[in-house]
């Protein structure tokens, strides 16, 4: 049985009926010499076994320090996790010592990495790198765990994997450096795994081929996966669930095929009308006007106000519900869901 | 028709590698290799393909800014390759350029009116001295930028904004042709319309000709009246946008639109994508025949022997250029081997 693994390997008292992940009202902030930047303003989502859930925003809204958060690898000092909780089959992983903490990062829930030349060590074989892990956390011998590291290079698809095996990773090309990070990222059968823009330095032709790979992995080991992306197609194409992030919070969060037909927030609606379609040609774009805030001097009220088109006076004074619920496992965080929702998105 | 203001013919660029002690040439990158290319008055090109297919470079010939090993430049009518000096000046202000990365490309000690204001230093005689604070405004405003902010330094402004500042100082000398490298491509995706929006009203106001340069289709689609798709330092199939993009004929067009995801969930299970296997293959040492044949899912024998050549083909509907033995309209139900 997999519950009984998975507490058995972390020694972590897991409730096996708990759901998988649980990420409730999150906050970090990183304080920084010019005052204090809020980074994450209570962010809270659930993923289960076998779900693929993208955190979907534009870059500086905060889906990587959210990963950092869940992963416990936030660069600190500056930064800080001020509130919530990360609940792994009901286990608080902020409360967790960090010897604790360890033993379930990477062998339950990994991480990859979007630039994998830099999370890779440059002075060891890819082979060996991978070995090494099998080694630490599965106590295997030297060529137990060769093997085992060749036979997972042969899982993602690189050729001559035996060969290859022995090569470092700036003799790869980008995709197939990604492979090597993915291979190394399953080498412990991991049942969270964490994508952080893994296809966004890549050609789309390779982006083609590493989200096959995830999908395909994710079929055969039931992960929950946790794609962190500013791509809508890459979204449409996999994704279950949804959370839409603005300047570190949660603007929206709905299923897939909900988010794109009727958007309820107006930022995600901004999002959608703004990319330009391959399988149709436009006049002008309707862009999405102004810039993302500063995080060190968010905008009072609503920190999409100074954007967005429906904004009144009370989106300047207040801050709009964290969640307005609108069905299970839908919300949005505006002032005024029903407007967008019922004007839907033109053909 | 409009005029050709560029045409490039058999274009070759070819980087020498080095090896050894004593750095002899060991062999030759070909990053451009045999390239025709034509651009209309006022009208935008779109040249596309993956990372490393020679697309900045053919950029950079295409703007004299490096002296192509190979092949024919016309400029505005004049042969761009047996000018020099003065002359050559001359022409560069017809042709200029905007890069990819808004973070890089501006000098950051130097502040926006030095920026923009820059070309006019090299061409002195566009604009007279005490003019050019006033054009320098001009522009910022044209580009959509606060003219009192002249006297900022880069880091104050966010991607966007100097993907404008750049452009600002693309367009300060009425050029005829802009070459554009991934003008949009390091923007998010909120900022990116409004800079396609902003580029497609420049060109309407000033009649600008844009080389357009980006890897995502859909906003080449988006801005460009012709496409051109690249493979291993070749142009492999051109033509009207809609051709390329509703008709392509090329596998490897072929492969390069299907692998991009369209945003749009309920037409997941439509999409039928063609995933190529393999990396592309060096481009110093470039598979014989058809360069594609490595990865092409329909290769026969006869594409690794014969080179294909890049001439009209039967689209179904007309006719545009292909360099495929076998090029012809994918039908949906005829799904890949790869
Ligand atoms: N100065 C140079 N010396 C040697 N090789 C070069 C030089 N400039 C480019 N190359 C090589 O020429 C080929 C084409 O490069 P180029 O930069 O034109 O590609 P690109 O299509 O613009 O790629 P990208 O999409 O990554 O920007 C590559 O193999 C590159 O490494
Ligand atoms: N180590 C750090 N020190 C200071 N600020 C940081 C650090 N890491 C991230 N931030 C800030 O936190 C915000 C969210 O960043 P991030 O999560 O990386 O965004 P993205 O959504 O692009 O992944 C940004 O404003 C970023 O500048
Ligand atoms: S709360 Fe107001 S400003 Fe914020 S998104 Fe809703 S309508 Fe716009
Ligand atoms: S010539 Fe042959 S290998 Fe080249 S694209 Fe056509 S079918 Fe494929
Ligand atoms: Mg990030
Ligand atoms: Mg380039």
């Amino acid at each position: 049985m997999t519950e009984i693994k998975h507490s058995a390997r972390g020694g972590v008292p897991l409730d096996p009926a708990a759901p998988l992940l649980v990420v409730e009202d999150l906050q970090v902030e990183f304080r920084l010499r010019e005052g204090v930047a809020r980074a994450i303003n209570g962010v809270s989502f659930e993923l289960a076994a076998g779900q693929t859930l993208a955190i979907l925003g534009e870059s500086g809204s905060g889906k990587s320090v959210t990963a950092q958060a869940i992963m416990g690898i936030l660069d600190s000092p500056p930064g800080f996790v001020t509130g919530g909780r990360v609940l792994y089959r009901g286990v608080d992983l902020l409360q967790l010592p960090e010897r604790e903490r360890r033993k379930v990062r990477g062998a339950q829930i990994a991480m990859i990495f979007q630039d994998a030349l830099s999370a890779l060590n440059p002075v060891f074989p890819v082979g060996w790198q991978i070995a090494e892990m099998l080694r630490v956390h599965r106590g295997l011998n030297r060529s137990d765990a060769q093997d085992q590291a060749i036979r997972l290079m042969e899982r993602v698809k690189i050729p001559a994997a035996r060969q290859r095996a022995r090569d470092y990773p700036h003799q790869f090309s980008g995709g197939m450096r990604q492979r090597v990070m993915i291979a190394m990222s399953i080498a412990l059968d991991p049942v969270v795994l964490i994508a952080d823009e893994p296809t966004t330095a890549l050609d789309v032709t390779v982006q083609a081929q590493i989200m096959r790979l995830l999908q395909d992995l994710q079929d055969e080991f039931q992960m929950g996966l946790i794609l962190i992306t500013h791509d809508l197609g890459v979204v449409a194409d996999v994704a279950d669930r949804i959370v839409v992030m603005y300047a570190g919070g949660l603007v929206e969060e709905a299923d897939v095929v909900d988010l794109y037909a009727h958007p309820a927030h107006p930022y995600s609606r901004g999002l959608l009308d703004s990319i330009p379609r391959l399988d149709q040609k436009g006049s002008d774009l309707p862009a999405i006007g102004g810039l993302p805030p500063n995080l060190l001097h968010l905008p009072a009220g609503c920190a999409f106000h100074p954007r967005c088109p429906l904004a009144q006076d009370v989106c300047r004074s207040g801050a709009p519900p964290a969640r307005v619920e609108l069905g299970p496992g839908r919300a949005a965080a505006c002032h005024f869901v029903d407007q967008t929702l019922t004007a839907g998105r033109p053909a | 028709m409009s005029q050709v203001i560029l045409r490039g013919s058999a274009l070759q660029k070819h980087y020498p590698i080095k090896g050894g002690v004593f750095r002899h040439t060991v062999g030759q990158v070909r990053a451009v290799d045999g390239v025709d290319i034509e651009l209309r008055a006022g009208e935008t090109l779109g040249l596309v393909g993956e990372s490393g297919c020679g697309k900045s470079t053919l950029g950079r010939l295409l703007m004299c800014l490096e002296r192509p090993t190979g092949g024919q430049l016309e400029i505005l009518g004049q042969d761009a390759l047996k000018l020099d000096g003065k002359a050559l000046r001359r022409l560069r202000r017809d042709v200029q350029i905007v890069f990819q990365d808004p973070y890089t490309s501006l000098n950051p000690r130097r502040t926006v009116g030095d920026i923009v204001a820059e070309p006019f230093r090299i061409h002195r005689d566009v604009v007279p001295r005490g003019g050019v604070r006033r054009r320098v405004q001009d522009l910022l405003d044209q580009v959509g930028l606060n003219p009192e902010h002249i006297n900022r330094f880069p880091h104050q402004f966010s991607g966007g904004q100097r993907q404008r500042i750049g452009i600002a100082r693309g367009i300060a000398l009425n050029p005829k042709v802009l070459i554009c490298d991934e003008p949009v491509s390091a923007l998010d995706v909120s900022v990116q319309a409004q800079v396609v929006n902003l580029m497609r009203q420049l060109q309407r106001d000033l009649g600008l000709a844009y080389v357009f340069i980006a890897h995502d289709l859909a906003v080449v689609r988006h801005i460009s009246d012709r496409v051109a798709v690249m493979y291993l330092g070749k142009i492999v199939e051109q033509g009207d946008e809609a051709a390329i993009y509703d008709r392509p004929t090329h596998p490897y067009t072929q492969a390069l639109l299907s692998a991009v995801p369209t945003p749009d969930p309920q037409a997941r299970d439509d999409q039928d994508q063609i995933v190529l296997t393999g990396d592309v293959p060096s481009p110093a040492d470039p598979p014989a025949g058809c360069r594609f044949h490595t990865r092409c899912w329909l290769a026969q024998e006869r594409c690794s022997q014969a080179e294909p050549e890049l001439s009209l083909r039967s689209d179904g509907v007309g006719q545009h250029a292909s360099a495929c033995h076998f090029a012809a309209v994918r039908s949906p139900d005829q799904t890949s081997a790869a």
